[in-house]
């Protein structure tokens, strides 16, 4: 029997979900574990695939359109049923006398940049005049509708309440843009990653009392190690990178002083017994944290062989929301864009974040002799509700011991 | 009435139960004691004689007032305000006025059933020649009702019959307040959405406003109360200052004055529509008996509200 299907929820965490791409087509049949539709949600690109054999009858929602789970997105039946009783409750919502033909709604072409953008004519008078490409803005009405909400949204027009007599508005508008002529922002659509990093990190800067703690370590011995491991590697072709050490210093480090292994709930801390490490990783468009798991007990070569593996899936957007949450503290690394250094927000629930530098050349005076140190500056950012000044210290100094005498990481 | 058939005895009443019996409702009371027999004019019960009788005597130079004791009884009496009111001006190539107040009653009465509880605004609505008025307040339908009297056009002028309960002041004899035909009234400003209405449902809108604007929805209230001619600039204006529409109304929804009102905001306003413009009416069924079915019929708050909701996207 033919029936409305929701957004499935493909994470825990999911509070919407983008329709990046339909991989069936109305009239198809679905076979069990196939690909029905690709959904971008707050953490990555998911699959949405079938458990059940039946047949894509309707596409309810275009490609681009972003909603909520459990919002009706496709009918699914057998093959040649009739739904036009199921059509009419989902797709005439909005009309309270007859309804228009409704196929029309549904049968809207997929966004396109070039095809045309359901929006109403108030947006589109507004983008006229502002000059904004619709193309870049996300519509919440019915199919995705841009209406003036999503316009407000993007600051491009005063809020409803300050509406004046638009007909005077409407002539100072052209004035401005006459008299000026100067090309308005454009806007870039947020997101679903930009969206939760901003609400992530305005959550940490504003629940966690952060503090941070500085210190620079030498780094000539754990740079000396890396080049003899990788000469012994050159072989097999693969390589250790500093990062790939400094994974493996914070995870020693925190095995050495537990107490900033740890994140602040309401009712405890809650000390952690793995020791999970969130690795930061730049994308075009945002960052992620893809976590290696007890780092603390992997060698090196097995953490470069899964940093570059996460950074690979991370970057084609298919890392699995798994892969990315349940981290128990964050490294964060700039030193290769030249930043000397740089604090952190912590990634919550974590208890810290280490933030790296990029290597130096000092001058250093050792045994009365002035000579050239190489040197990076480490900043831990620590939440002062789980982690005091003097822990942060001990681990900045197991950190340091750690790094000035690699070795130990052997033990 | 009184003050008009004081102002000019060319002025006079007729209809059924008008004299004697001081009218239907009681809106001819005392008048046939002032003013006699002569111009109030108890009728029998015949509206297409009667109003063919008004229509005659205007057309020679009074100015007759005809009641119905409701405007379910004008149908009887169709081709007489139809072909003879509405035409003759413009058929006699201005030889000919006919100024005829044609006036009662409208809207469902409470459990009249189908025969009685007619909307008849999209009837003459229809009808090039008439003019169309619904005022939803004493001081309105005093102002409107001193206009229609001295207007040289017959007016089909709509009271609703449950707001003849309906109190509030009115200006003195002596202000002699006019209300011009073609002119809303803006009951109330907001800025979220602009409600249209007129006759009856206008009560129920003013107390539906208190209680959105609570729930921080604020409406713009219009009272449409000239219905042919339209008052489309202030409709508007205040559609392009909202971006949205609803247009609430007592008559059916197949054409009539609603629809009127939602072809010129798509038309005039096009540009400013952040929504489809919607309209909440009375079911598409002849009016039920039955209290609980005939409550279901007629447009009530939660039907406005539905509609409301619709276009400011928030369901």
């Amino acid at each position: 029997m033919a029936q409305v299907v929701g957004l499935p929820r493909l994470s825990p965490t999911m509070e919407e979900g983008t329709l990046t791409r339909w991989a069936k087509r109305e009239g198809d049949d679905i076979a069990v574990d196939d690909l029905i539709a690709e959904v971008e949600t707050d953490k990555a690109t998911m699959e949405w695939r079938a458990f059940d054999r039946t047949v894509l009858l309707k596409i309810l929602v275009a490609e681009g359109a972003t909603v909520a789970p459990d919002t009706p997105v496709a009918i699914f039946g057998g093959r040649g049923e009739d739904i036009s009783s199921l059509l009419s409750p989902v797709q005439s919502a909005d009309s309270t006398r007859e309804a228009p033909p409704p196929a029309k709604k549904a049968e809207q072409p997929a966004q396109q940049p070039t095809g045309r953008v359901p929006a109403s004519p108030s947006v589109r008078r507004l983008a006229r005049e502002r000059g904004v490409d619709l193309h870049a803005v996300q519509g919440s009405g019915p199919g995705g509708r841009i209406v003036q909400r999503d316009m407000e949204r993007l600051a491009l027009q005063p809020s409803g309440t300050e509406n004046a007599p638009l007909a005077g508005a409407r002539a100072d508008r052209s004035e401005v843009s006459a008299s000026t002529a100067r090309p308005a922002p454009v806007a870039v659509p947020l997101s679903s990653m930009r969206r939760t990093i901003a609400r992530r990190l305005v959550e940490s800067k504003q629940n966690v009392p952060h503090f941070y703690l500085s210190a620079d370590v030498r780094v000539d011995a754990l740079l000396s190690t890396r080049q003899e491991l990788n000469a012994l590697l050159a072989e097999k072709n693969e390589k250790i990178s500093l990062n790939d050490m400094l994974i493996r210093v914070c995870a020693s480090a925190l095995r050495r002083v537990p107490s900033v292994n740890a994140s602040f709930t309401d009712d405890a801390i809650l000390q952690h017994q793995v020791i999970d490490i969130s690795v930061a990783v730049a994308l075009p468009d945002g960052l992620v944290t893809p976590v290696v798991r007890d780092a603390d007990k992997k060698g090196l070569l097995e953490i470069a062989r899964e940093v570059r593996e996460l950074a690979a899936q991370a970057r084609q957007k298919k890392l699995k929301p798994e892969q990315m949450s349940g981290g128990t503290f964050s490294i964060s690394n700039l030193g290769m864009y030249g930043v000397d250094e740089f604090a952190a927000v912590i990634n919550p629930p974590e208890g810290a974040i280490v933030a790296v530098g990029a290597v130096r050349e000092v001058p250093a005076l050792r045994d009365n002799e002035l000579r050239t140190e190489r040197c990076l500056r480490l900043t831990l950012s620590c939440d002062h509700r789980v982690v005091d000044g003097a822990a942060g210290a001990e681990w900045l100094a197991a950190a340091r011991q750690l790094i000035e005498s690699p070795l130990q990481l052997m033990l | 009435m009184s003050e008009e058939m004081e102002r000019d005895d060319r002025v006079f009443v007729i209809g059924e139960e008008v004299g004697y019996y001081q009218g239907a409702y009681k809106v001819t009371q005392g008048l046939l004691e002032r003013f006699g027999e002569r111009r109030v004019v108890d009728a029998p019960i015949a509206e297409a004689g009667f109003a063919g009788l008004a229509v005659g005597a205007a057309m020679v130079g009074l100015r007759p007032i005809v009641e119905f004791m409701t405007w379910n009884f004008s149908l009887v009496a169709f081709d007489q305000i139809v072909n003879n009111a509405a035409k003759m001006h413009q058929m006699s190539a201005g030889q000919l006025r006919v100024p005829v107040v044609f006036r009662g009653p409208n809207a469902s009465a409470r459990q009249v059933a189908a025969q009685h509880s007619h909307a008849v605004e999209p009837f003459y609505c229809n009808v090039p020649g008439l003019r169309v008025v619904y005022p939803s307040t004493p001081r309105d339908a005093k102002g409107l009702l001193k206009t229609a009297i001295r207007d040289d056009s017959p007016v089909v002028f709509l009271e609703g019959e449950t707001l003849y309960g309906l109190q509030g002041d009115v200006p003195e004899p002596e202000a002699d307040e006019l209300i011009p035909f073609g002119s809303a009234k803006l009951v109330r400003e907001g800025h979220h959405v602009t409600v249209v209405s007129f006759g009856r449902p206008m009560p129920m809108l003013t107390k539906l406003a208190d209680e959105l604007e609570r729930e921080g929805i604020s409406l713009e209230l219009i009272d449409a109360r000239s219905l042919r001619p339209l008052d489309t600039a202030t409709i508007v204006a205040s559609v392009k200052k909202t971006n949205r529409c609803v247009v609430v109304h007592e008559h059916w929804p197949y054409g009539g004055p609603g629809a009127e009102i939602v072809d010129c905001v798509q038309r005039e306003a096009f540009d400013y529509l952040d929504a489809p413009i919607l309209r909440a009416s009375n079911l598409d069924v002849p009016m039920p008996y039955a209290l609980e079915l005939e409550n279901e019929v007629i447009v009530g708050p939660e039907r406005v509200r539905a509609a409301l909701r619709q276009v400011l996207y928030l369901d």
